[in-house]
Formats: structure tokens, sequence, C-alpha cells
């Protein structure tokens, strides 16, 4: 296909400018970059279960708090960064496949209020457990030596490997049986089940490749800003800020959570910065002027009329 | 041990207290057409259910080729060669009609080429008439074109036995010849068949055995013409004035 070949060419170019940030503009930039990566892999994840499967979930936040966590304090026990975030991308994959077992089993609003309860309860479970994770008072990560300057480098070449990971893993999955599998699924379940897609298996892949990355992201995070708390880790916000990503962009694509993800940070700093006393009011407000007008995303947008 | 393709042992379903299904036997012997009546809420639905392991048997088991497939789950039925079509047609809308089909061929018969998973969908979307309309929405087809499509989904899943769940409810007489042809032509690739339906007419044109539900029980089974005439069914089901009508049609003949 001729216009997936011009995607991929601008998506080469787009990381290039990404990465060529720090030799380029001041450090905001490359801060502002190094966010375009990480959501843009927040939104790829979600992709997964939420677009390809069709499975409303909000165990993104889930995902980030616990891969912070896992990364933060095997970090503080004297393990080299990269490996602890490697570690908790492993704790997360272990976690979603055990967790998605059950609440799999939950289709529709009742998926969507089990997979926030993950959440909830993660967070309590790092608020209480003030021994291991320090409670509400939060949890320092040593900061990494060698300035800001290459702090900064460090952590928009991981957000963006990462990036590239889910990117990477989101074609192989659109090409493969898993993907039909998926949007089998995604349009009716039962039917699905009756033509010989292993429905529960097939979920649970999605569910894990939507829980993976975003465990190695929240290490990351962990080690960039050196501390994390609670309320911040296990954020339902990030969610539905994922969800509102894919769905702006078109929900199921390869490159629908890349334009979402774009459009939405660079609105969010332009605009919202301005708004700081409405922005969750201005979130609220593109969630539903989103869901009236552009149920499919931009990318499905006609063009031609 | 029998050599039936599908045998069916004394399986029951009690939903709380309702029991659905009562102690069900049958078998069905490779190459057959079984026509499955009996009035609305007896049992037929659940029973293919039962079978092809949508909803778990409270007792029973189900043999199919020898093996033992009581606790099959839906897709593993689908795998071996078990293929239903639902009562209620359930295409994936918004794919194509191609991908519908092609979905059949991957999961199903297992095929893992895409491209040749493809070209076989293709065969049966012309096979079952639906060739011109491969490469629209399966949400814009029409009824009768979506019980085509049904068929074709089915058939690409590469099954041994075919159940088809009133395949010709909502169709009008011309459509329902259609559907006959295409439900022979079917049974020719010596696919077993066992067919839900209301319209005696199919099932009398179509079947080399039926078999009777009422409230669960199966309680009558054996050829066309002596399941008609058992005074049981009769009563739970055809009425008596079936029976004449059916000596006048026959007389007309």
């Amino acid at each position: 296909m001729k216009n997936r070949r011009i995607a991929y060419f601008f998506f080469a170019i787009w990381v290039i400018a990404l990465a060529s940030t720090p030799w380029l503009a001041n450090n905001y930039i490359v801060k502002i970059a190094t966010f375009l990566a990480m959501y843009a892999a927040i939104a790829l994840s979600w992709n997964f279960i939420g677009g390809f499967a069709g499975y409303p979930s909000f165990a993104t936040g889930a995902f980030i708090g616990l891969g912070a966590y896992s990364g933060a304090l095997l970090q503080n026990t004297g393990w080299f960064a990269p490996l602890a975030w490697g570690a908790a991308m492993v704790i997360v994959v272990v976690f979603a496949a055990l967790v998605g077992k059950v609440i799999l089993k939950m289709k529709g609003h009742y998926f969507a209020i089990g997979s926030i309860a993950l959440v909830e309860v993660l967070s309590h479970g790092a608020s209480s457990w003030s021994r291991l994770t320090g409670g509400g008072e939060g949890l320092n990560v040593a900061i990494m030596a060698g300035g800001p300057d290459f702090i900064g480098k460090v952590f928009l070449f991981t957000m963006i490997v990462i990036m590239l990971m889910a990117f990477i893993a989101t074609v192989i999955v659109d090409k493969s049986r898993l993907g039909f599998g998926l949007r089998c699924i995604q349009q009716n379940e039962d039917a699905a089940d009756m033509l010989g897609v292993n429905v529960m298996r097939y979920k649970l892949l999605a569910f894990i490749l939507s829980g993976v990355f975003c465990g190695g992201i929240g290490a990351a995070y962990a080690s960039w800003v050196a501390y994390i708390s609670p309320g911040d880790s296990f954020s339902i916000l990030v969610t539905l800020k994922a969800a509102v990503m894919v769905l702006l962009g078109g929900a199921g694509t390869v490159f629908g959570p890349l334009i979402g993800s774009a459009v939405f940070v660079i609105f969010e700093e332009l605009i919202w910065s301005k708004f700081l006393d409405y922005h969750q009011g201005i979130l609220g407000l593109v969630v539903v002027l989103l869901i009236f007008f552009l149920p499919n995303g931009l990318l499905k947008i006609k063009w031609s009329r | 041990m029998s050599n039936a393709l599908l045998e069916v042992t004394s399986i029951s379903k009690n939903f709380g207290g309702v029991a659905a299904v009562k102690d069900v036997s049958f078998s069905l012997e490779k190459g057959e057409i079984v026509g499955l009546i009996g009035p609305n809420g007896a049992g037929k639905t659940t029973l293919v259910n039962l079978v092809t392991g949508v909803i778990p048997v409270s007792s029973g088991t189900v043999l199919f080729e020898g093996q033992d497939v009581t606790r099959q789950r839906p897709f593993e039925a689908a795998r071996r060669g078990l293929a239903r079509t639902f009562q209620i047609v359930q295409p994936f809308p918004a794919m194509t009609v191609h991908e519908n089909v092609t979905a059949g061929v991957v999961f199903a018969a297992n095929e893992s080429d895409i491209e040749k998973a493809r070209s076989i969908a293709l065969d049966h979307l012309n096979f079952v008439g639906l060739g011109k309309e491969v490469d629209r929405p399966a949400s814009a087809l029409t009824l009768p074109s979506r019980k085509k499509l049904e068929l074709a989904k089915s058939l690409a899943m590469r099954p041994k036995v075919l159940l088809l769940d009133e395949v010709n409810a909502g169709l009008n007489t011309a459509e329902v010849e259609g559907a006959l042809d295409l439900i022979r032509s079917i049974a020719q690739r010596g696919i077993t068949i066992v067919i839900i339906e209301h319209l005696m007419k199919v099932v009398m044109s179509l079947s080399t055995r039926i078999l009777v539900l009422h409230h669960g029980e199966l309680i009558s089974q054996g050829l066309p013409d002596s399941v008609v005439s058992d005074p049981k069914v009769i009563e739970a089901y055809l009425g008596t004035k079936y029976l004449e009508r059916r000596k006048i049609f026959q007389g007309a003949k």
C-alpha cells in the first residue's frame, strides 16, 4: 500500500526530529519531545486492548504505577537503572497475565469498572504498605549522575526506544492472526468464539501488550523525576488521556495512536497550560465533543465530502 | 462404541429449577441431514448450544468422532469441525463480507497464509452467491444475503457437522427455495447437517431423519413419514390438521 509507505516515511522523520531536539533546541523542547514519545507509547499500548480488542481498559494507570514502584524499589536496592526498567516490564507482564485472566471475563462497563478497581487497589496498596513503599510520603529514587543535559538525553532516548518497541509490536500485531482475531472480538466476541478464535487467549495477549511497555515507561519515569507517590503513579487521568488520544487518532489503527497523542500533547502544551484552573474541565469537554463529532478518529474522516 | 460422527448421550441442562433439555440422546451418521423440530421454547437452540460448548451441560456426554468433547469451548468445537449458524445472524458488521469469511478460514480451518485464506474465502462466497458483494461491509447486506454470509462463514470453517439454526427464518418463499438448493449442495459435499426449522415443507423435503423436541425432551425420532404421523408429535407440535393437509397435498401431486 502506497499510503502506508508514506506514513512510515513521515513517522521516521518524526522520530528523527524528536531525537535531534537536544542538539537543536532548549531543554524545555527536549522535555516536550520526551513527553511526546512517552504518550505515544502509552497510546500505542492502550490501542492493543482498547482499540484492537475493543475493551475499555483503565488498567494502563495500574501498569504505569506498578512499573514505577517496581523500578524504583529495585533501583533503590542497587540495581542498574536500565536493568530495573526491564525487570519492571517483566513484573507488569506477570501481573497483567494473572489479573487479566480474572477481569477479562467481564465485558463492557463491567470490565471498565473492574479495571478502574485495579488502579485503586494498587494505589491503596502503595499508600498502606509504607514499610516497603514509603506510603503516602512517597519514595525517593537516586538522581542519575551526569547533569541535566545528559539526563535529558537519556530519558528522551529511553522513551523513544519504548515508543519504537510499542510501534513495532503494533505493526506486527496488525498484520498477524492475533490482530485479525482481536478485530473479530471487537466486532462480535461470541461470533469470534464460534468461529474458532481462542478469545480468552487473544484478549489476554492484548491485555499483556497493553501493559508491558507501560511498565517500562513507569519505571523510567520514576527514575526521571526521582520521586514517586501513590497519587500520581497510579493515575486514572493518564489512562483517560491514553483513551482520548487513541480515539482522537483512530482506534484499532497503526498510526492513529501516534497522531492522536501528538495532537493531544501539543494541544495540551499550547492551550491548556494557559488555563490551569480549567484544564480538566476542558479535557472532559474534548471527550464529549470527540464522541459526538469524531467517533472514528481523525484518520477515518472522509475528506472527499 | 458405534461409528457415529456425533454421539450425544443423555445430556441435560437445568437453568435453576427449569430443565431446558432433559435426558436427550441421539447420534449423527456421516452424510445425514437431520431435521430438529419442536415448538418454540422446546430447547432446540439450547441443544445446539450444549453440543457446541456455548453453555456447559448439567449432565451427560457428547462424543465427536469417538472423542469425549463434553467440556469443550466453542472455539475448540469450531476447530474440530462442529460449525453452527445463529438464529439471529452474527456477522462482524464493520468488516467486509470477504473478511468475515476469511476469518472462518483462518481461525477454524487453521489456514495461516492470509492470501490463501482470502482466495479460499472467495470460493465459498461465489458458491453461496455473494461473489458480487465481497467488498461491502457486512452491515450493508440485506437479510437474505446475511443468511448466505452466515452459510459461507460456516462453510469456511471446513465443518464436518453443520448445525443450521433457523436459517430460513425471515425469508420469503422465493428466498427459501434458494436457501434449500444451497443446503442440498452443501450436503452433497459430504457435510452432515442438522437443520432446526419451523417450515415443515423444508424439513420434509430435506431431512433423511427427524428429531422432535418438546419441553426439553426428545419425544420422537425416526424417518420423516413415521415421525409426522406419530400421535405424540401431532399433539405437541404439528396439530391434527397438518396430516389432513399433507394428505391433500400429496394427493394433488
